[in-house]
C-alpha cells in the first residue's frame, strides 16, 4: 500500500507492509534517530511527533501516518546549526549514551511547545513514560528548563 | 554541584565542555551499531530453551530449512564445540570455561538451542517455530540452596569444562580469605552485630539491548560491529570459539546505547560471525527486550552476612563477610564478582584487624549472572552499612561517628588489597588521596543528619527517617588492565587521538580527549578522538572495573607528553633556541627566554612539509599501577506509608570523592545515575520466576526501572581531592555510587519506623508485613 506523508517537512510516498510499524517505516527511510528500546510502547526511545503529537513509533502502524507530518530528531537541526533544545541538552550534560535522547528531546519539544514555562515537577511528568537509564534523569530536567528559559528569550526560532 | 578547593590552574581539566560525541546524538546521527545499512544483511535470531534443565535429544532442522529465505540453522549438531567463558576478561581469563557456542544440554530457560539466519524476520521467526526439538527434561536447581544440597543435580557435568571449582557440587567458584583470627576476635569483642542481606536477580536494561553486525570486508575479514564494552576481548574470544585466526576478525564499537556490565559480555558476536561465516553474508542480530532480561547477563543474585566486633569506643576489630553469590547456569565473572565483595569493602574499615572474606558461587538453573556496575562491591555493601547501622545503635554510638572512627584515611592500607585481587592475589596500595572526612561532613550538613535522625516525625500515615552509607571501590585492576593510546598531530596543528579505551556513554572519549588538551596545550576541538577499532586503535582491555579516566587515561598522559616532547624539538628548530626554554599553551610554542613563538600550526607544517620531514606521533600504554579507590558518603531521607508499605525516597544527597574530576558535570552525572540505579534495586526491580525457571516479567511494564516521577533529584557533590597516581589528579566514579542507596535507603526506613529491610527490593509487600510483624 501507499501512503503519503510529511516527514520533517518533505513529502514521501512509501510502499508500506501490512503490519509495519512506523518505527520500521522511519527507520527504513533513513530516520535512524528512531529507536528501537523495548518494541512494546514501554520505554519511549521510538518518540516521533505526529501533528505535534509525541508518539510511540514502535506501537503504531506505518499506515497511520497516511495525511500526517512527521518530525524525527533528525527534523529538528543540525550538528552545525542544532535546535536550541539540541543545544540545550548539550550544555546541560544531559547526554550520557544517548539512545533515550530522541525520544526525551521530542518530548521535550511537545511540552514547551504547549507549555513555556513548565515547572521541574511538569518536566518530569511530561517525560515519564521515556526511559533513562543512564542519567537519573535530573541533568534531563535542567535541559529542559534551560530550553524553556531560552524560548522565554525568545532565542528559539 | 561541586566543591571548589585551590586547584592548580588548568584549561581543559576541570571544565565542562560539550561531550565529544554530544552534537552527533542530539542530532540524531546513525551512531549506533544497528544504525548502519548492511546490503543484503541477513536477520540472525536465536531459538531459546523453555526448560530450565534439559538434555536435547533430538532435533529436526528439516522444515525449518525448506522456508523460503532461510539460509542456515545452526545447533550442537553442526557447530564444533569449543569451551570458553563469555566473560570479557584480560587474560589469564579467570572464569571457568563452561560454555559452548550450542549444547547438546540446556541449563535455564532462555539458553541457547539454535540460531537462525533468513532473509526476512518473518522467514526467522517462522524457523523458529518449525525447529523440532526433543527434550528430556531434567530435574532442575532453582535456588543456591538447592544447588548445594547433598545429590542435587549436576548441571556442570560436562567432560571438557575447565577452571570450576567444584562441578560435582555445583560450586563455580569459591574463596576464603582470613586476616588474623576473626573468630577469636569477634568471641573477644564487647559488641558485635551481624546483618544477613540479600539480592534478587537485577538486570542492567541499557536501554538500546544488545546487538551485533557481522560483515565481510574486500579481502573478507570478518568485520563486526557491536554494541560492546570490551572491543578486544570480543576479537579475542570469537577467535577462539570460531577457530578463526585474531588477525582475519575486526571489531569495530561504534557508540553504545550503555551498558552497565552487560556489555562486558561476549554473547552475540560469536553467533552472528557463525551464521556469517556458514552463509558468507552479513548478518545482524538485535536483542528484544525479553530476550535482554533473559539471555544477556543479570547482577549475581547474593546473600550476605556480615559479622562485626568492636570495643565499647566504637573501634572496629574485627569483620567477617561471607557471601553466597548465584552465578546462574554459567561461571561468567563468578569468581571475580564474588572476590570483590570483600576485596571493594573491607578495606573501607581498616581499623579493624580481624577479617575474613569467604564465600562461594553457586551454579543454578537459572539466567546467568555476569558484570554489573558495583561488580560484588553493592552487595557487600547492602549488607557491610546495614551491619554498621546495627552495631552503631548497639553502642549507642551515631552511626555518622561510627564510620568516621573506623574509615581508611590518608597515607594508611589495609592488608585486603594485597590479599584479594581478581582471581588471584591483589597488589599491596596505600591511599594516597581521601577526601571521605569531607564527603561525610557535607553530606550530613546537606540532609539535616543531627536535626533528622531519631526525631521520627510523623504526617498522617506518613512516617520520616533519614539514613546513610559510606562506599568505596577501585581504579581498574592494578597490575592487570593494560590501556593504550595513540596521538598523532596533523600538519595544521591539530591532533588525532586514537584510544581502545571504550566510550559506552560514560563520556570517556571527552574525558581522554580533555586529557590529551590539557598535556598538548589546545582547546578539545582540536583533539579528535576515536575509539574504538581494532584494526586502528590500540589494545585497551575496554570499559569495566571503572578504568578508563585512570588507565586508558594515564596511557592519553604519556602519549601527550611524548608528543609535546616531539613538538617542542621542531619548535626549538624553528626558534632556534633550546626546547627547556619553551613552553607549550594555547596553540602555541613560546620561548619563555626570548619572547618568540610558533604556532602549532607552524609546527605541524614544517614537520610534515618543510625541514627534517617526520610524523609527529607517539603511541603509550599504561598498566594500572594501582587502584586507587574513589569514596562516597550517601545520606537520604525516606518517607514511608505506614497504611500500605510504600517508600518514597524524598532526598538523595550523594557526595563523592574522584580525585580531580576532569569534567565535572559528567562525573556528576555518573554519580546521579548510578544513585538512581540503586535507588530502583532498593525499591523497584526484581526478575521474578515462576516454578519452572522461567522469568515471568521480561519487560519494562512489569520489571520496573525508576522513571523520571521516581526518583527524587539527586544531589550529587563532588569533593576534589588530588590523586598523585592519577592523570591530573583524578580516579574513577562510574561505579562507586551503586553501592550507597540499598544500605541508605534500609538504614532510613529503620529511621523511620523502627523495621530492617534486608532483601532487596523494599516493595510496599516487605514492608508492610515487616511493619505487621514487629507489631502483631
Amino acid at each position: 500500500m501507499k501512503i503519503y506523508f510529511e516527514l520533517n517537512g518533505v513529502p514521501q510516498y512509501p510502499e508500506v507492509e501490512p503490519g509495519e510499524s512506523l518505527l520500521q517505516l522511519l527507520r527504513r527511510l533513513g530516520m535512524k534517530s528512531v529507536k528501537e528500546g523495548c518494541g512494546t510502547g514501554d520505554c519511549g526511545a521510538c518518540t516521533v511527533l505526529v501533528d505535534g503529537r509525541a508518539v510511540r513509533s514502535c506501537i503504531a502502524f506505518a499506515a497511520r501516518a497516511q495525511g500526517k507530518r512527521i518530525i524525527t530528531l533528525e527534523g529538528l537541526g543540525t550538528v552545525n546549526d542544532p535546535h536550541p533544545l539540541q543545544e540545550a541538552f548539550l550544555d546541560a550534560g544531559a547526554v550520557q549514551c544517548g539512545f533515550c535522547t530522541p525520544g526525551m528531546i521530542l518530548v521535550a519539544y511537545e511540552l514547551l511547545s504547549r507549555h513555556p514555562d513548565p515547572t521541574p515537577e511538569e518536566v518530569r511528568t511530561a517525560i515519564v513514560g521515556n526511559l533513562c537509564r543512564c542519567t537519573g534523569y535530573r541533568k534531563i530536567v535542567d535541559a529542559v528548563m534551560l530550553a524553556a528559559e531560552w524560548k522565554r528569550e525568545g532565542r528559539w526560532r | 554541584m561541586a566543591v571548589s578547593v585551590a586547584a592548580k590552574a588548568r584549561d581543559v581539566v576541570g571544565q565542562n565542555v560539550h561531550k565529544v560525541d554530544g552534537p552527533a546524538l542530539v542530532c540524531g546521527k546513525p551512531l549506533f551499531t544497528l544504525d548502519m545499512d548492511v546490503p543484503g544483511a541477513l536477520v540472525g535470531k536465536i531459538l531459546h530453551s523453555p526448560h530450565a534443565h534439559a538434555m536435547i535429544e533430538a532435533i529436526d532442522t528439516s522444515a525449518a530449512e525448506a522456508i523460503p529465505g532461510v539460509a542456515c540453522i545452526l545447533h550442537f549438531g553442526n557447530v564444533p564445540r569449543i569451551p570458553h567463558t563469555t566473560a570479557g576478561q584480560g587474560w589469564p581469563e579467570p572464569s571457568p570455561y563452561d560454555t559452548v557456542l550450542f549444547d547438546r544440554k540446556v541449563r535455564y530457560v532462555g539458553d541457547r538451542v539454535a540460531a537462525v539466519a533468513a532473509t526476512s524476520e518473518e522467514a526467522a521467526d517462522e524457523a523458529l517455530r518449525k525447529i523440532r526439538v526433543e527434550y528430556k527434561v531434567l530435574p532442575a536447581v532453582l535456588s543456591v540452596d538447592e544447588a548445594l544440597a547433598p545429590g542435587a543435580p549436576v548441571i556442570h557435568d560436562e567432560p571438557d569444562a575447565e577452571g570450576i571449582y567444584d562441578a560435582q557440587r555445583n560450586i563455580a567458584a569459591a574463596v576464603d580469605i582470613p586476616v588474623g583470627d576473626v573468630d577469636r576476635a569477634l568471641a573477644e569483642s564487647p559488641v558485635t552485630a551481624e546483618a544477613t542481606c540479600e539480592i534478587p536477580y537485577l538486570q542492567h536494561t541499557p536501554i538500546e539491548p544488545h546487538c551485533v553486525i557481522a560483515y565481510f570486508d574486500e579481502d573478507g575479514r570478518l568485520v563486526i560491529r557491536t554494541s560492546t564494552q570490551v572491543p578486544f576481548h570480543v576479537r579475542r574470544i570469537v577467535a577462539r570459539v570460531l577457530a578463526l585466526p585474531m588477525s582475519r576478525i575486526r571489531v569495530v564499537k561504534p557508540r553504545i546505547g550503555g551498558g552497565f556490565g552487560a556489555k562486558q559480555e561476549i554473547i552475540l558476536e560469536p553467533v552472528a560471525g557463525a551464521l556469517a561465516l556458514r552463509t558468507g553474508r552479513p548478518v545482524r542480530i538485535a536483542y528484544t527486550r525479553e530476550e535482554e532480561f533473559v539471555a544477556s547477563r543479570t547482577r549475581h543474585p547474593m546473600r550476605v552476612t556480615v559479622k562485626l566486633g568492636a570495643g565499647r569506643d566504637g573501634t572496629l576489630r574485627a569483620i567477617d563477610m561471607e557471601a553466597l553469590s548465584n552465578t546462574g547456569a554459567y561461571g561468567t565473572h563468578s569468581l571475580t564478582v564474588l572476590s570483590n565483595v570483600g576485596s571493594k569493602t573491607l578495606p573501607l574499615y581498616n581499623k579493624a584487624r580481624h577479617l575474613r572474606f569467604h564465600g562461594k558461587a553457586v551454579y543454578t538453573n537459572l539466567p546467568v549472572a555476569g558484570a554489573y556496575r558495583g561488580y560484588g562491591a553493592t552487595q557487600g555493601y547492602f549488607a557491610l552499612e546495614v551491619a554498621m547501622d546495627i552495631l552503631a545503635e548497639k553502642l549507642g554510638l551515631d552511626p555518622l561517628e561510627l564510620r568516621q572512627r573506623n574509615h581508611i584515611r590518608v597515607g594508611e592500607t589495609s592488608p585486603i588489597f594485597e590479599k584479594i585481587g581478581e582471581g588471584r592475589e591483589g597488589k599491596a596500595q596505600i591511599v594516597r588521596s581521601c577526601a571521605l572526612p569531607e564527603c561525610l561532613r557535607i553530606g550530613a550538613e546537606r540532609i539535616g543528619w543531627k536535626r533528622n535522625r531519631g526525631r521520627r516525625r510523623r504526617e498522617g500515615p506518613w512516617a520520616y527517617g533519614v539514613g546513610m552509607a559510606c562506599a568505596m571501590q577501585g581504579s581498574g585492576i592494578t597490575g592487570i588492565d593494560m590501556g593504550a593510546a595513540t596521538i598523532v598531530m596533523n600538519e595544521d596543528g591539530s591532533f588525532r587521538l586514537l584510544v581502545g579505551a571504550t566510550d559506552l556513554g560514560t563520556g570517556s572519549d571527552t574525558v581522554l580527549a580533555q586529557i590529551a588538551a590539557e598535556a598538548l596545550g589546545v582547546s578539545v576541538d582540536k583533539v579528535l578522538v576515536y575509539s574504538s577499532d581494532t584494526d586502528f586503535t590500540p589494545f585497551d582491555v575496554g570499559a569495566y572495573a571503572s578504568s578508563t579516566t585512570y588507565v586508558s587515561g594515564l596511557a592519553v598522559l604519556k602519549a601527550a607528553e611524548d608528543v609535546r616532547r616531539q613538538i617542542l624539538d621542531v619548535a626549538a628548530a624553528a626558534l632556534e633556541e633550546a626546547p627547556e626554554d619553551l613552553e607549550l599553551s594555547q596553540g602555541a610554542v613560546r620561548s619563555v627566554r626570548s619572547g618568540r613563538a610558533v604556532t602549532l600550526a607552524d609546527v605541524g607544517h614544517r614537520a610534515t612539509y618543510v625541514v627534517d620531514q617526520h610524523q609527529i606521533a607517539a603511541t603509550a600504554s599504561c598498566v594500572a599501577p594501582e587502584s586507587p579507590p574513589p569514596f562516597a558518603a550517601f545520606f537520604c531521607e525516606v518517607a514511608v506509608d505506614t497504611e500500605t508499605g510504600l517508600v518514597r525516597v524524598e532526598r538523595f544527597v550523594a557526595v563523592a570523592d574522584c580525585g580531580v574530576a576532569i569534567h565535572p558535570k559528567q562525573a556528576e552525572g555518573q554519580l546521579e545515575g548510578a544513585v538512581v540505579q540503586g535507588i530502583g534495586h532498593a525499591l523497584y526491580e526484581e526478575m521474578l520466576f515462576s516454578g519452572r525457571g522461567r522469568c515471568v516479567n521480561p519487560s519494562f511494564f512489569d520489571y520496573k526501572i525508576p522513571s523520571a516521577l521516581d526518583v527524587p533529584e539527586v544531589e550529587a557533590i563532588l569533593v576534589p581531592s588530588e590523586e598523585p597516581t592519577g592523570p591530573f589528579g583524578a580516579k574513577s566514579i562510574a561505579e562507586v555510587g551503586i553501592n550507597g542507596p540499598l544500605p541508605a535507603i534500609s538504614n532510613a526506613i529503620y529511621d523511620a519506623v523502627g523495621i530492617r529491610l534486608t532483601r532487596a527490593p523494599f516493595t510496599p509487600e516487605r514492608v508492610l508485613s515487616a511493619l505487621r510483624s514487629r507489631t502483631g
